[in-house]
Parts: structure tokens; C-alpha cells; sequence
């Protein structure tokens, strides 16, 4: 459960200043804040990056990053485990301690509940803290609601593997598990999602490995949009070299309801899709946090902000970066929520001088494996078109790959070394 | 409370004003931040096939830069990620780069091999790669401490064809043997 400050106050009966509140109510200051400090909620992609590149620009901001988890586990490359190229999610895995170390960054493990854009404090699971900026990168959740049945329980049985960690494993495991000649499912929500080529590099993994290790299995992948989202030529040109008999590509399904019980997928109620496997990706939404805090648009979904400074156009002081953001032409992946890290930082230290911003330049660069040895990208330079006041890919720079390539494996594989080493160190 | 300040700053306009505050051209710091996702904090890779540019010679990261837009030098991302950057842009990058400090990469290099590199650099490659290959001439890349594995990449490109050598360069590695070549690319691995 998320609460904002207010709603909190309201549930245990008092009002800001009230005396004899429960114990609960009077969260501890969890650090006192003495000089100029910036809280960064979420150690992923985009958190990690923003607090080192504060510090690094400026070592008189305390930068405190708060993070439920005592480490990260990477999206990018979590497929290739799913296909058995990788053992384990150990390489995938980053911890934070030299990132406090190297750059002074005050590392928190703690649940962000609520956030008071008035008083500028946010509470967590340990205590309250202040702050004279606050940036958010808690990437993604789900939309449950529209998914009929698809609760916790239903998680444990049709992962969805969207965040990776336990969900990313189960969902190999039932691979392994599954008796040759079954059927996975992967049920695709509608765009915008985290990773738009993600669904289909997914499917490439799976076929991958069912080619190999299932013989008479297939990949049923029922997709709500009514075409491939990313890539399409390069996912399909390696889908026929490769998973032609495996991968039955079904656009325009959008999956609705769950039934666990049947190990079903229903779609808006017309159909009704079998699997031995389910792999259930929802539609998402920003953080549960930044819905919290008020920092979600009118789609109700995603939180607009300013394309300079990422600034949320709903709360001063509040900065939105990754996933959760509506970055204009930006995709929702680990690479922009870096890129977009370092222009809010920037940003953030010259508000915090009093000087004046800087127009950002972003770069987007995002690798799918298509089966062991081959790799697709797609590109793009990204800067503020002033006269929208929105970000827009510089022409000729946002572009894919002219074909399947061995040497882009290879250079996706130092991408993720470079860019877990930028966030860890 | 929240809701009033919020109401607030939307009926007065102050959060469209500080939307619409002037903005400074993208300095190089903000330009070179963004092709850290690849190259690494400043320029300093962790990736064995990505060349760190940290040190480079600005002469010869422009010029790459420059081929990688025309089509010129093979490439994957970069001959799409060049053409989103204009001229001064990329001297400005190619500048921010140029005054990092080296790199310095830990890698399994043989021992054997740095020492047969060492002794034929000098005469073969040394007028170019001045300095044990810390500096170039002109825009002569920096070689040092780069990763091996690059390196490699990047001779069999050459060899192939695919990456054409400067004159220069051609005639002297004409006449060494892939072993001797194979040292070079050691030795300068190795150099710190
Ligand atoms: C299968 C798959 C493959 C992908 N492949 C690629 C790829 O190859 N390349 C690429 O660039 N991108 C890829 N992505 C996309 C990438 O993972 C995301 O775009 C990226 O993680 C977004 O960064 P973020 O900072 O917004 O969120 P995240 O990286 O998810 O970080 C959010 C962090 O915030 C924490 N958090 C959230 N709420 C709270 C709270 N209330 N309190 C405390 N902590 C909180 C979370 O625990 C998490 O650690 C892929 C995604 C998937 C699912």
C-alpha cells in the first residue's frame, strides 16, 4: 500500500500538528537535513545514475538514494536468461555499495510510502526525510484492473517477469519444467510499456529454447496492438531464419482475463487461449509512488514533466526520470532512463546554484537478441524541439539495424558491462 | 494542503514559467554524458568490445566521428548515432573526451607477446602512435591501455578490408606477419 502524507494523516485521525498521535503517525526523521540535499527514490536504471552524477557535479549536495531492495536486478539481458544463454541472474546483478563509497551517495534500503510536495518530505518504511529536491525513477507497475484475475496469487502462477528477480526465475523454471510438445503463451499489453521491443526479443528467447530443449513446443504470442511495436522487420525476418514452425504471432489479441484454474488467457471476452505456460505481460503504468504523490497526467497512467529538467508539471521540486515519465519521443528503456538521468542531474545542480539550465541531448541505444550469436538495435539522438517544448529524435539518428548481426551480439554484451558498471560504481 | 499549493501554482502559472525558463545550448558535458551508457563514466569502458574514449586524441575522435556519418568507417550504432550530431557538436564531445584521464584497463594480456610488441613498435608504428601509443600524431588514435578485444576487432577489419588504412599504415603492417600484429595489439593493451 502507497499513501501520500495526507491520506496517511487522515487514516490514523489527526492532522498535521496534532498532539497524542499513535506512535505511527509520527514517522522519525530518519536524517536530519542540515545543507542542500536531493533524495532519489529507486536504485534501477534511472536512480542509480542520477545521484552518482549529482554527486559527481557537485559534492556540496548530500544526495540520500532510497531503494526497497538491497540490490538491483537488470531487465536488459534478463531474456537471455530466460533462453538458457545465461546461468543465473548473477551477472545481471548489481549491488550499491560502491556507489556510496565512491561518490558519497547516502544509500537508504527502505519503502517510499508517501511524499508531501508542500512540505517537501517523503516518508518511508524507516523514517521521514527532506528534501530541496526530490527525483523519482521507480520505473514501472501494473494496471491490474484491467487484467480480470490477474492478482499476486495469480503472479506466482502466470509470472509475468516484467521486473526481473524471483518472477524472472519462476517463469524459467516452468520452461524447464514444461513437458516437450506444450504451448507457452506470452500475451503482449498495448503501448506504451517498459521495453518496447522486450515482448518479441522474449519470444526469440523462448523459441530459442524450446527449438533446443522442447521439440513440438511452440510460442503462442498474443500481442493487443495490431502489429509488431519495435523492430518488426528484424523480428520477423529472424523469427522465419530461425523459429518459423515455433513462434505463432497472433496481432490484435488483447488479453483481458486470467484463469489460473484452466491455465487460460481470455481475450475481451471473445476467446479463450490454452497454455502449459503463461507468461502474462500486463499493462503497466508509472511507479505506484509517483501515483501517490499526484504526479500522474490526465491519462492517468504516466507523469508529464518538463522536457529540460524533467521537473514534474504537477509538483515543484519533484523530478520524474525513466519509466515512469512521458520523455515525448523517448522509448521506456534502461538506456533512456540513464540518458535522462544525467540531464535531470545536470539540471537539478544548476537550479540548485541558480543557474541556468541546460538544453538536454539524450541518446537512446537499445540492443534484442534474436537467437545465441545475433543482435538488432534501434538508435536515436534525442533533443527538445523548443517550439513544442517536446522531446523529438534527431533525424537520421533514430534508426535499426540493416540486418541480423553477429558484432552487434558482441557490442550488446560490453553495452550492459558499461552501463551495470556506470550504475554500481 | 498539497492541493491548495498545486491550485495555486497552476492558476498563477508558475510551473508553466519555469517550464518555459531559457535554456543554454547543450554544453559538451551534456553532450559526452549521454554516450557514457556505452563507453562508461567519462569515457572509461568496462566493455571489452567498446573502445574507452577517456584520453583520446580529439583530432581522431572527430575524424571517426566524421567517417562513422559519411559511411565511411564500418560501424553499427554509431553510423546512425553520428549522423544526430552536428560538426561543433562533435568537436565538443571529441574535446570533453580528449581530457579525461586515461583509462586504465586491468585484462589478461601475455606477457610474451607485450614484450614482442614492444620491440617492434618503435620502428613500425612509432612515428604515428608517439609515446608508446599514448598519443597519436595528427589524428593518429590514442592506443594505450585500450581493450584488447577491441583492437582485435578492429585489425580484422582492417585486414578484411571492410576498415580502410590510412596509407601509411598499410605499408607498414604489409610486411608483419598476424603474430607480430597480434603483439602490437598487446603491447598496447599493456601500456599504462
Ligand atoms: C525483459 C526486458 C528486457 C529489457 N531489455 C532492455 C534492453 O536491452 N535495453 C534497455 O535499454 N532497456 C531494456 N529494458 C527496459 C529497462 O529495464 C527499463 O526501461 C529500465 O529499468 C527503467 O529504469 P527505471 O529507473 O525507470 O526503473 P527500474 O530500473 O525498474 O528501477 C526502479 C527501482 O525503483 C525501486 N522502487 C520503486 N518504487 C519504490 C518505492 N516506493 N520505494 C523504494 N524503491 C522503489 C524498484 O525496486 C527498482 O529498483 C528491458 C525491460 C524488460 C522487462
Amino acid at each position: 500500500m502507497t499513501l501520500d502524507r495526507r491520506s496517511f494523516l487522515k487514516l490514523v485521525g489527526a492532522g498535521a500538528g496534532a498532539v497524542g498521535l499513535p506512535l505511527i503517525g509520527q514517522a522519525a526523521e530518519l536524517m536530519p537535513k542540515s545543507g542542500k540535499r536531493v533524495v532519489v527514490v529507486g536504485g534501477g536504471y534511472g536512480g542509480t545514475i542520477a545521484a552518482k552524477y549529482v554527486r559527481m557535479m557537485d559534492k556540496s549536495i548530500e544526495v540520500v538514494l532510497i531503494e526497497r531492495n538491497d540490490h538491483f536486478v537488470s531487465c536488459p539481458f534478463s531474456n537471455l536468461y530466460l533462453g538458457g544463454l545465461l546461468p543465473d541472474l548473477n551477472t545481471l546483478t548489481i549491488k550499491y555499495d560502491k556507489l556510496a563509497a565512491n561518490h558519497g551517495v547516502k544509500v537508504v534500503q527502505a519503502e517510499v510510502t508517501g511524499i508531501d510536495p508542500a512540505a517537501k518530505v517523503v516518508t518511508t518504511s524507516k523514517g521521514t526525510l527532506s528534501y530541496d529536491r526530490l527525483v523519482l525513477s521507480p520505473g514501472i507497475d501494473f494496471r491490474l484492473d484491467e487484467m480480470k484475475g490477474y492478482d499476486d496469487a495469480a503472479m506466482e502462477v502466470m509470472p509475468h517477469a516484467w521486473k526481473a528477480g524471483p518472477q524472472t526465475v519462476l517463469l524459467r523454471k516452468q520452461l524447464e519444467a514444461m513437458k516437450p510438445g506444450g504451448n507457452v503463451v506470452i500475451s503482449i499489453p498495448l503501448a506504451p510499456f517498459r521495453c518496447p521491443p522486450g515482448p518479441y526479443e522474449r519470444a526469440s528467447m523462448v523459441a530459442m529454447y524450446l527449438k533446443q530443449h522442447k521439440p513440438g513446443s511452440k510460442v503462442i504470442v498474443l500481442d493487443a496492438n495490431p502489429d509488431i511495436v519495435s523492430k518488426k522487420g528484424l523480428f520477423l525476418k529472424g523469427w522465419k531464419k530461425h523459429y518459423d514452425a515455433i513462434i505463432d504471432y497472433r496481432p490484435a489479441k488483447k488479453v483481458t482475463e486470467v484463469d489460473t484454474g484452466k491455465m487460460a488467457v481470455m481475450i475481451e471476452g471473445l476467446e479463450e487461449v490454452q497454455g502449459a505456460v503463461i507468461n502474462v505481460i500486463p499493462p503497466q503504468k508509472a511507479g505506484h509512488i509517483a501515483h501517490a504523490a499526484g504526479l500522474v497526467g490526465a491519462d492517468k497512467k504516466w507523469c508529464p514533466v518538463n522536457p529540460t529538467t524533467f521537473e514534474s508539471t504537477l509538483h515543484k521540486d519533484i523530478h520524474v526520470i525513466g519509466d515512469s515519465s512521458i520523455a515525448g519521443a523517448m522509448p521506456k528503456s534502461g538506456y533512456s532512463a540513464n540518458s535522462e538521468a544525467k540531464v535531470c542531474a545536470t539540471n537539478i545542480v544548476a537550479l540548485m546554484n541558480g543557474k541556468e539550465v541546460t538544453e538536454m541531448s539524450a541518446i537512446n541505444t537499445c540492443y534484442s537478441f534474436l537467437s545465441a550469436k545475433e543482435a538488432v538495435s534501434v538508435t536515436g539522438v534525442y533533443k527538445v524541439n523548443a517550439e513544442k517544448q517536446a522531446i523529438e529524435g534527431v533525424a537520421g539518428s533514430v534508426a535499426v539495424s540493416p540486418d541480423l548481426s553477429e558484432v552487434e551480439a558482441i557490442y550488446a554484451e560490453s553495452w550492459l558491462r558499461n552501463i551495470l558498471t556506470e550504475m554500481s560504481t | 494542503m498539497m492541493m491548495k499549493w498545486r491550485g495555486w501554482a497552476l492558476a498563477t502559472g508558475v510551473l508553466a514559467t519555469s517550464a518555459l525558463a531559457q535554456a543554454a545550448p547543450p554544453s559538451a558535458a551534456m553532450l559526452s554524458n549521454a554516450c557514457a551508457g556505452c563507453h562508461g563514466t567519462n569515457g572509461g569502458s568496462a566493455g571489452p568490445s567498446m573502445p574507452s574514449l577517456a584520453s583520446q586524441s580529439k583530432e581522431a575522435i572527430v575524424e571517426a566521428m566524421k567517417k562513422f556519418k559519411s559511411g565511411e568507417r564500418p560501424a553499427t550504432v554509431m553510423s546512425r548515432l553520428a549522423k544526430g550530431y552536428s560538426d561543433a557538436e562533435i568537436t565538443a564531445m571529441a574535446e570533453f573526451f580528449s581530457k579525461q584521464k586515461l583509462h586504465a584497463t586491468s585484462q589478461t594480456l601475455d606477457k610474451a607477446k607485450i614484450a614482442k610488441g614492444a620491440s617492434l613498435q618503435d620502428s613500425n608504428c612509432g612515428r604515428c602512435h608517439i609515446e608508446d601509443g599514448k598519443e597519436g600524431k595528427d589524428d593518429t588514435p590514442v592506443m594505450a591501455s585500450q581493450w584488447l578485444p577491441y583492437l582485435q576487432m578492429q585489425m580484422a577489419e582492417y585486414q578484411s578490408g571492410k576498415r580502410k588504412m590510412p596509407e601509411k599504415m598499410a605499408e607498414k603492417v604489409k610486411p608483419l606477419s598476424g603474430d607480430d600484429l597480434e603483439a602490437l595489439l598487446h603491447f598496447y593493451a599493456s601500456v599504462k
